[in-house]
Protein backbone atom coordinates (compact mmCIF):
# COMPACT_ATOMS: atom_id res chain seq x y z
CA UNK A 1 0.00 0.00 0.00
CA UNK A 2 1.31 3.43 -0.91
CA UNK A 3 -0.31 6.65 0.18
CA UNK A 4 -0.44 8.96 -2.83
CA UNK A 5 -2.35 11.92 -1.50
CA UNK A 6 -4.51 13.07 1.35
CA UNK A 7 -6.36 16.35 1.25
CA UNK A 8 -8.40 17.93 4.01
CA UNK A 9 -10.89 20.67 3.28
CA UNK A 10 -11.80 22.09 6.69
CA UNK A 11 -14.45 24.50 5.38
CA UNK A 12 -16.39 21.78 3.62
CA UNK A 13 -15.64 18.98 6.09
CA UNK A 14 -14.20 16.81 3.35
CA UNK A 15 -11.36 14.32 3.41
CA UNK A 16 -9.97 13.00 0.12
CA UNK A 17 -7.69 10.03 0.52
CA UNK A 18 -5.81 8.38 -2.36
CA UNK A 19 -3.80 5.17 -2.11
CA UNK A 20 -2.32 2.68 -4.53
CA UNK A 21 -2.36 -1.11 -4.24
CA UNK A 22 -0.41 -3.88 -5.97
CA UNK A 23 -3.49 -5.67 -7.26
CA UNK A 24 -5.85 -5.24 -10.14
CA UNK A 25 -9.03 -3.20 -9.96
CA UNK A 26 -11.31 -6.27 -9.84
CA UNK A 27 -9.46 -7.66 -6.82
CA UNK A 28 -9.67 -4.37 -4.88
CA UNK A 29 -13.38 -4.09 -5.80
CA UNK A 30 -14.00 -7.50 -4.19
CA UNK A 31 -12.73 -6.09 -0.89
CA UNK A 32 -15.68 -3.68 -0.94
CA UNK A 33 -18.29 -5.95 -2.49
CA UNK A 34 -17.83 -9.08 -0.37
CA UNK A 35 -19.00 -8.42 3.21
CA UNK A 36 -16.68 -11.12 4.63
CA UNK A 37 -13.68 -9.38 3.03
CA UNK A 38 -14.96 -5.90 3.84
CA UNK A 39 -15.21 -6.68 7.55
CA UNK A 40 -11.58 -7.83 7.57
CA UNK A 41 -10.42 -4.25 7.00
CA UNK A 42 -13.26 -1.79 7.80
CA UNK A 43 -12.55 -2.01 11.52
CA UNK A 44 -9.26 -2.80 13.27
CA UNK A 45 -8.57 -6.32 14.65
CA UNK A 46 -9.49 -5.38 18.23
CA UNK A 47 -12.53 -3.39 17.13
CA UNK A 48 -13.96 -5.33 14.22
CA UNK A 49 -16.90 -4.54 11.97
CA UNK A 50 -19.59 -7.13 11.23
CA UNK A 51 -21.79 -6.57 8.17
CA UNK A 52 -25.14 -8.28 8.69
CA UNK A 53 -26.41 -7.14 5.30
CA UNK A 54 -24.71 -5.61 2.30
CA UNK A 55 -26.92 -5.12 -0.76
CA UNK A 56 -24.34 -4.07 -3.27
CA UNK A 57 -26.46 -2.22 -5.81
CA UNK A 58 -27.92 1.27 -6.18
CA UNK A 59 -30.70 1.68 -3.62
CA UNK A 60 -29.32 -1.17 -1.52
CA UNK A 61 -28.61 -1.01 2.18
CA UNK A 62 -25.94 -2.27 4.47
CA UNK A 63 -26.29 -2.83 8.19
CA UNK A 64 -23.27 -3.29 10.35
CA UNK A 65 -21.97 -3.05 13.88
CA UNK A 66 -18.60 -2.64 15.48
CA UNK A 67 -17.60 -4.73 18.51
CA UNK A 68 -15.61 -2.82 21.09
CA UNK A 69 -13.06 -4.61 23.29
CA UNK A 70 -15.63 -4.19 26.11
CA UNK A 71 -18.28 -5.94 24.03
CA UNK A 72 -20.41 -2.91 23.13
CA UNK A 73 -21.90 -2.91 19.63
CA UNK A 74 -22.29 0.55 18.13
CA UNK A 75 -24.31 0.19 14.94
CA UNK A 76 -24.23 1.89 11.55
CA UNK A 77 -25.95 1.64 8.21
CA UNK A 78 -25.17 2.49 4.60
CA UNK A 79 -27.44 3.45 1.76
CA UNK A 80 -25.76 2.60 -1.53
CA UNK A 81 -26.52 5.41 -3.97
CA UNK A 82 -24.46 4.37 -7.01
CA UNK A 83 -22.54 1.29 -8.11
CA UNK A 84 -20.51 1.09 -11.31
CA UNK A 85 -18.53 -2.14 -10.90
CA UNK A 86 -15.57 -2.26 -10.62
CA UNK A 87 -14.89 1.45 -10.81
CA UNK A 88 -17.14 3.53 -8.63
CA UNK A 89 -19.17 3.18 -5.44
CA UNK A 90 -21.14 5.88 -3.66
CA UNK A 91 -22.83 5.43 -0.34
CA UNK A 92 -24.23 7.28 2.63
CA UNK A 93 -23.11 6.25 6.08
CA UNK A 94 -25.18 6.92 9.19
CA UNK A 95 -25.71 5.82 12.77
CA UNK A 96 -28.23 3.16 13.68
CA UNK A 97 -30.14 2.25 16.83
CA UNK A 98 -29.89 -1.05 18.74
CA UNK A 99 -32.11 -2.79 16.18
CA UNK A 100 -29.94 -1.58 13.31
CA UNK A 101 -32.48 0.96 12.05
CA UNK A 102 -31.26 4.43 11.02
CA UNK A 103 -31.51 6.96 13.85
CA UNK A 104 -31.84 9.85 11.40
CA UNK A 105 -31.88 9.15 7.66
CA UNK A 106 -30.77 12.71 6.91
CA UNK A 107 -27.78 12.59 9.23
CA UNK A 108 -25.39 10.86 6.86
CA UNK A 109 -21.80 11.20 5.74
CA UNK A 110 -21.23 10.69 2.02
CA UNK A 111 -18.46 8.42 0.77
CA UNK A 112 -17.43 8.16 -2.88
CA UNK A 113 -14.93 5.45 -3.81
CA UNK A 114 -13.20 5.43 -7.19
CA UNK A 115 -10.90 2.67 -8.43
CA UNK A 116 -8.63 3.23 -11.43
CA UNK A 117 -6.02 1.02 -13.04
CA UNK A 118 -2.52 2.43 -12.48
CA UNK A 119 1.05 1.37 -13.34
CA UNK A 120 1.37 -0.51 -10.07
CA UNK A 121 -2.13 -1.90 -9.97
CA UNK A 122 -5.01 0.12 -8.61
CA UNK A 123 -5.38 3.68 -7.47
CA UNK A 124 -8.19 4.06 -4.92
CA UNK A 125 -9.63 7.48 -4.10
CA UNK A 126 -12.05 7.83 -1.20
CA UNK A 127 -13.85 11.14 -0.72
CA UNK A 128 -15.63 11.52 2.63
CA UNK A 129 -17.93 14.47 3.21
CA UNK A 130 -19.50 15.14 6.58
CA UNK A 131 -22.67 17.05 7.37
CA UNK A 132 -21.79 18.38 10.78
CA UNK A 133 -19.15 18.45 13.43
CA UNK A 134 -21.16 16.24 15.72
CA UNK A 135 -21.32 13.62 12.99
CA UNK A 136 -17.60 13.77 12.18
CA UNK A 137 -16.76 13.57 15.85
CA UNK A 138 -19.03 10.50 16.27
CA UNK A 139 -17.50 8.80 13.23
CA UNK A 140 -14.03 9.40 14.63
CA UNK A 141 -15.11 7.90 17.92
CA UNK A 142 -16.39 4.79 16.15
CA UNK A 143 -12.86 4.35 14.85
CA UNK A 144 -11.10 5.79 17.86
CA UNK A 145 -10.40 2.56 19.72
CA UNK A 146 -7.79 1.65 17.17
CA UNK A 147 -6.10 5.04 17.36
CA UNK A 148 -5.79 4.92 21.11
CA UNK A 149 -4.74 1.28 21.09
CA UNK A 150 -2.12 2.07 18.51
CA UNK A 151 -0.84 5.06 20.43
CA UNK A 152 -0.47 2.88 23.52
CA UNK A 153 1.26 0.22 21.43
CA UNK A 154 3.71 2.83 20.18
CA UNK A 155 4.43 4.05 23.68
CA UNK A 156 5.05 0.44 24.75
CA UNK A 157 7.40 0.05 21.80
CA UNK A 158 9.34 3.18 22.66
CA UNK A 159 9.58 2.13 26.31
CA UNK A 160 10.86 -1.30 25.29
CA UNK A 161 13.57 0.30 23.13
CA UNK A 162 14.83 2.89 25.59
CA UNK A 163 17.57 1.84 28.01
CA UNK A 164 15.64 2.33 31.23
CA UNK A 165 17.88 0.23 33.42
CA UNK A 166 21.33 1.65 34.05
CA UNK B 1 1.99 8.32 12.50
CA UNK B 2 -0.70 10.82 13.37
CA UNK B 3 -1.88 9.32 16.62
CA UNK B 4 -0.93 12.49 18.42
CA UNK B 5 -3.86 14.19 16.74
CA UNK B 6 -6.30 11.65 18.06
CA UNK B 7 -5.24 12.49 21.57
CA UNK B 8 -5.90 16.14 20.82
CA UNK B 9 -9.36 15.24 19.58
CA UNK B 10 -10.00 13.43 22.82
CA UNK B 11 -9.48 16.63 24.75
CA UNK B 12 -12.20 18.50 22.83
CA UNK B 13 -15.72 18.28 24.19
CA UNK B 14 -18.53 17.41 21.79
CA UNK B 15 -20.14 20.78 22.21
CA UNK B 16 -16.88 22.66 21.55
CA UNK B 17 -16.33 20.72 18.35
CA UNK B 18 -19.90 21.32 17.32
CA UNK B 19 -19.62 25.06 17.83
CA UNK B 20 -16.46 25.22 15.71
CA UNK B 21 -18.00 23.42 12.75
CA UNK B 22 -21.37 25.13 12.99
CA UNK B 23 -19.56 28.45 12.99
CA UNK B 24 -17.56 27.50 9.89
CA UNK B 25 -20.57 26.08 8.07
CA UNK B 26 -21.66 29.59 7.04
CA UNK B 27 -20.02 31.31 4.03
CA UNK B 28 -20.15 34.81 5.56
CA UNK B 29 -18.55 33.60 8.75
CA UNK B 30 -15.81 31.79 6.82
CA UNK B 31 -15.18 35.03 4.97
CA UNK B 32 -15.00 36.96 8.25
CA UNK B 33 -12.49 34.46 9.61
CA UNK B 34 -10.34 34.77 6.49
CA UNK B 35 -10.30 38.57 6.75
CA UNK B 36 -9.57 38.51 10.46
CA UNK B 37 -6.72 36.07 10.07
CA UNK B 38 -5.14 38.38 7.51
CA UNK B 39 -5.58 41.47 9.69
CA UNK B 40 -7.40 42.23 12.92
CA UNK B 41 -10.16 44.78 12.42
CA UNK B 42 -13.14 46.39 14.07
CA UNK B 43 -16.69 45.10 13.72
CA UNK B 44 -17.63 48.30 11.85
CA UNK B 45 -14.73 47.81 9.38
CA UNK B 46 -15.93 44.27 8.81
CA UNK B 47 -19.53 45.36 8.34
CA UNK B 48 -18.52 47.51 5.35
CA UNK B 49 -17.63 44.39 3.37
CA UNK B 50 -21.08 42.85 3.62
CA UNK B 51 -24.47 43.69 2.30
CA UNK B 52 -26.11 43.33 5.69
CA UNK B 53 -26.72 45.36 8.79
CA UNK B 54 -24.08 46.08 11.41
CA UNK B 55 -26.20 44.07 13.86
CA UNK B 56 -26.20 41.06 11.52
CA UNK B 57 -22.41 41.16 11.19
CA UNK B 58 -22.12 41.53 14.93
CA UNK B 59 -24.24 38.39 15.32
CA UNK B 60 -21.92 36.45 13.01
CA UNK B 61 -18.92 37.66 15.01
CA UNK B 62 -20.67 36.52 18.19
CA UNK B 63 -21.14 33.01 16.75
CA UNK B 64 -17.43 32.92 15.85
CA UNK B 65 -16.57 34.17 19.31
CA UNK B 66 -18.59 31.43 21.02
CA UNK B 67 -16.76 28.90 18.86
CA UNK B 68 -13.48 30.48 20.07
CA UNK B 69 -12.47 31.12 16.47
CA UNK B 70 -12.14 34.85 17.14
CA UNK B 71 -11.83 37.06 20.19
CA UNK B 72 -13.22 40.55 20.62
CA UNK B 73 -11.53 43.38 22.46
CA UNK B 74 -12.91 46.81 23.22
CA UNK B 75 -10.55 49.58 22.15
CA UNK B 76 -12.07 52.99 22.83
CA UNK B 77 -15.35 53.05 20.98
CA UNK B 78 -14.42 50.22 18.70
CA UNK B 79 -14.65 46.48 19.09
CA UNK B 80 -11.56 44.90 17.55
CA UNK B 81 -11.83 41.31 16.33
CA UNK B 82 -8.75 39.05 16.43
CA UNK B 83 -8.39 35.64 14.84
CA UNK B 84 -7.68 32.48 16.78
CA UNK B 85 -5.71 30.23 14.47
CA UNK B 86 -5.34 27.70 17.29
CA UNK B 87 -9.03 26.80 17.09
CA UNK B 88 -8.91 26.54 13.30
CA UNK B 89 -6.02 24.17 13.73
CA UNK B 90 -8.19 22.01 15.98
CA UNK B 91 -10.81 21.76 13.25
CA UNK B 92 -8.11 20.50 10.91
CA UNK B 93 -7.02 18.04 13.57
CA UNK B 94 -10.46 16.44 13.60
CA UNK B 95 -10.08 15.67 9.91
CA UNK B 96 -6.56 14.41 10.68
CA UNK B 97 -8.05 11.89 13.06
CA UNK B 98 -10.45 10.64 10.40
CA UNK B 99 -7.55 10.51 7.94
CA UNK B 100 -5.72 8.27 10.37
CA UNK B 101 -8.64 5.82 10.31
CA UNK B 102 -8.33 5.62 6.52
CA UNK B 103 -4.56 5.16 6.76
CA UNK B 104 -5.13 2.12 8.89
CA UNK B 105 -7.90 0.76 6.66
CA UNK B 106 -5.66 1.14 3.62
CA UNK B 107 -2.80 -0.70 5.28
CA UNK B 108 -5.15 -3.54 6.24
CA UNK B 109 -6.34 -3.71 2.61
CA UNK B 110 -2.69 -3.87 1.58
CA UNK B 111 -2.12 -6.79 3.95
CA UNK B 112 -5.12 -8.74 2.66
CA UNK B 113 -4.00 -8.15 -0.92
CA UNK B 114 -0.48 -9.35 -0.20
CA UNK B 115 -1.90 -12.56 1.32
CA UNK B 116 -3.80 -13.36 -1.86
CA UNK B 117 -0.76 -12.46 -3.98
CA UNK B 118 1.38 -15.05 -2.15
CA UNK B 119 -0.40 -17.95 -3.76
CA UNK B 120 0.36 -16.71 -7.26
CA UNK B 121 3.73 -15.15 -6.47
CA UNK B 122 6.27 -15.34 -9.27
Amino acid sequence: MTLLDSHKDVDNLTLTFTTEFDADVERVWQLWEDPRQLERWWGPPDYPATFETLEFSAGGEARYYMTTPEGAKPRGWWRITAVDAPRRLEFQDGFADDKGDPIDVTDVAVCVVTLEASDRGTRMTVVNTFRSAEQLDEMIKMGMEEGMAQALGQIDGILAESPVSR
Amino acid sequence: MLTYNQMVVYQLSDSAVDRIFQALADATRRDIVERILRREQSVSDLARHYDMSFAAVQKHVAVLERATLVTKERRGREQIVHGNSETLRRAAELLDAYEQIWHERASRIGEILSETEKGSDT
